[in-house]
């Protein structure tokens, strides 16, 4: 019977946050199709780590472990994917829309000579064809898109999906790949240890714009932040005047976010930053004038002085949480 | 050095875009195009090596002649000479593209390969990383900084948190990231040269398409939204609502 693969991306031996949402995802593709569904992990000590697939509903491991894999190369992780493709027949290759899944899997699709739908947030199955839903125009557009070739592959959005505990036992199977040499030496992998959360990871995010007028008064969105466990995020115009670092940058020439709550203070709503957060689930707008286009793609909106906004909101959701 | 920069023209990303007819393209009524702006950080960078080290950049451009507009204003930037991949339209399936551009890269020579980390229309974001593999050669994406010196190349490209120092040799291809650089601004005198500076029309062989568009829609509309009109005194009527109508926090 042929499988769907769903594909972990293990960094500094922990999972991606996005990978239970992968697991869950393919499992129910699986059952809507009525293939097989396999959870394929990459890279060496992975023992500890499988158990999750198990978790989140699916029965078939398989690990793929190498010592040319101890250290991260796409030309190796992609070789590995593409030569467990082709052992178990995938019909389908799942993976987190991670920096590391938008680099491997092109590469892996080249290799199998099919192609791959990136970001994807919603899929369905469509007879034996599947049918992936994928922003497109940053999110001013949705494209639906199927693949014709065999495995059909798609990267998937971080928190488009869910993660739906639902265990299962789970058989390990270790599998063998032959790996070409890298073409690259990965010399270093300087991780800013900031403590702070990758916006494209983050269940809420606190924006801020040139409503704050200066990078030192971004203490009550980090405050609020803090508060809500929230990321911090910023328009174009704060993060061009150097305000703030620009991986903070969401819009359509910066991060594509679509996290569960985004608060966006001091944000008029240009085009590119809608665009950017349109496909967050609720999102909150704290504007001093009325008449900004963010309000108009927002849930809740409120007029006001940020600078007296934002310190109110935290401490009433301090209360609250307080009240936990 | 000979430096090979793949270029997309793209609606200007201030542009509302809407479903065309037939339903699975863009309006294409009173859209402004561009050049992809994460191409204008990879044609820099390619002027920058040759400034330095001496060589030309070409850039490749695949769809219809409408494109050629397009395609001048990277010359007018400084690139030395273009060639454009003859289509009607520019292929939906990516890996239709890196085959057509593979091939016809094949017969350059070239150093170095940039591309754009995405195009800011399809948002496929895997071109370098098809044709890369497709050429058999080093492949480093998302790239924030880059040095070369001789035959070698370190590059910083960025991943969730951190990054990542990569060490390759040439060939290569490269996909810059915003911020890589400042590109510069086309000069009147770039613009006039521009116009005298040669495009080279190809006719690429066209692999089948694997992805194929099915559908375009708009997303779906936002139902009207609440606003709150007393500032920081909405505060707790907002908290209460988040928590409990709302249910995110």
């Amino acid at each position: 019977m042929s499988t769907v693969l769903a594909v972990a991306d293990i960094r500094n031996g922990e999972h991606r946050s996005v990978n239970f949402e992968v697991f869950s995802a393919a499992a129910k593709l699986a059952g809507e199709m009525g293939l097989s569904v396999t959870a394929v992990f990459i890279g060496n000590g992975l023992e500890s780590l499988t158990g999750a697939a198990g978790e989140y509903g699916i029965a078939n491991v398989v690990v793929v472990e190498d010592p040319a894999l101890d250290k991260f190369s796409a030309d190796t992780f992609a070789a590995a994917i593409a030569e467990v493709a082709k052992a178990k027949g995938a019909a389908v290759v799942l993976m987190g829309a991670t920096a590391t899944a938008r680099d491997v899997l092109p590469r892996a699709a080249m290799r199998l000579d099919t192609a791959l739908a990136q970001d994807t947030i919603a899929m369905r199955a469509d007879g034996a064809k599947v049918v992936f839903t994928r922003p497109m125009y940053a999110g001013k557009l949705l494209g639906e898109v199927s693949i014709k070739s065999m495995p059909a592959m798609a990267t998937i959005r971080s928190k488009a999906f869910k993660a739906e505990h639902s265990p299962v036992g789970a058989t390990v199977e270790k599998v063998a790949v032959s790996l070409p040499t890298p073409r690259v030496k990965i010399e270093e992998l300087a991780l800013e240890n900031t403590g702070t959360l990758d916006v494209t990871e983050a269940d809420i995010i606190v924006s801020g714009g040139r409503g704050l007028k200066g990078p030192e008064n971004w203490g009550i969105l980090e405050d609020l932040a803090k508060t809500l466990g929230a990321a911090t995020g910023c328009s174009r115009p704060v993060s061009d005047e150097g305000w703030r670092p620009h991986d903070e940058h969401i819009g359509q020439t910066g991060k594509v976010v679509s996290p569960t709550l985004y608060i966006a203070v001091g944000i008029s709503g240009a085009i590119q930053h809608i665009a950017g957060m349109s496909s967050s689930k609720f999102i909150v707008a704290v504007n001093k004038d009325e008449e900004a286009p963010i309000f108009k793609a927002s849930d809740y909106g409120i007029v006001g002085d940020l600078f007296e906004v934002i310190p109110a909101l935290n401490e009433e959701i301090k209360k609250i949480k307080g009240n936990d | 050095m000979n430096i090979a920069v793949c270029i997309k023209q793209t609606p200007d990303t201030t542009t509302r875009v809407k479903v065309g007819p037939g339903g699975t393209g863009i309006d294409e009524a009173g859209i402004n195009y561009i050049i992809n702006p994460y191409d204008e950080f990879a044609i820099e960078e390619a002027l920058q090596l040759t400034e330095k080290n001496g060589g030309e950049v070409t850039l490749l451009s695949m769809g219809p002649a409408s494109i050629e507009k397009t395609i001048r204003e990277g010359l007018a930037m400084g690139a030395h000479k273009a060639i454009r991949l003859n289509v009607d339209k520019t292929p939906d399936d990516p890996t239709v593209t890196a085959k057509a551009l593979a091939e016809t890269l094949k017969n350059g020579q070239y150093d170095l390969i940039f591309f754009g980390k995405q195009a800011v229309d399809d948002d496929h974001g895997q071109m370098a990383s098809l044709v890369g593999e497709l050429l058999d050669l080093p492949t480093v994406t998302v790239v924030l900084e880059l040095h070369v010196d001789g035959g070698s190349a370190t590059a910083k490209r960025e991943v969730e948190g951190g990054l990542e120092t990569i060490r390759f040799s040439l060939p290569a291809v490269v996909s810059a990231q915003r911020n890589l650089n400042e590109p510069r601004y086309r000069s009147l005198k770039g613009i006039m040269q521009a116009k005298k500076k040669t495009i080279e029309v190809v006719e690429p062989a066209l692999a089948e398409a694997h992805l194929v568009v099915e559908k375009l829609t708009p997303p779906p509309a936002k139902g009207e939204g609440k606003i709150f009109r007393n500032g920081a005194q909405d505060a707790a009527e907002v908290v209460r609502l988040l928590r409990e109508e709302a249910k995110v926090i």
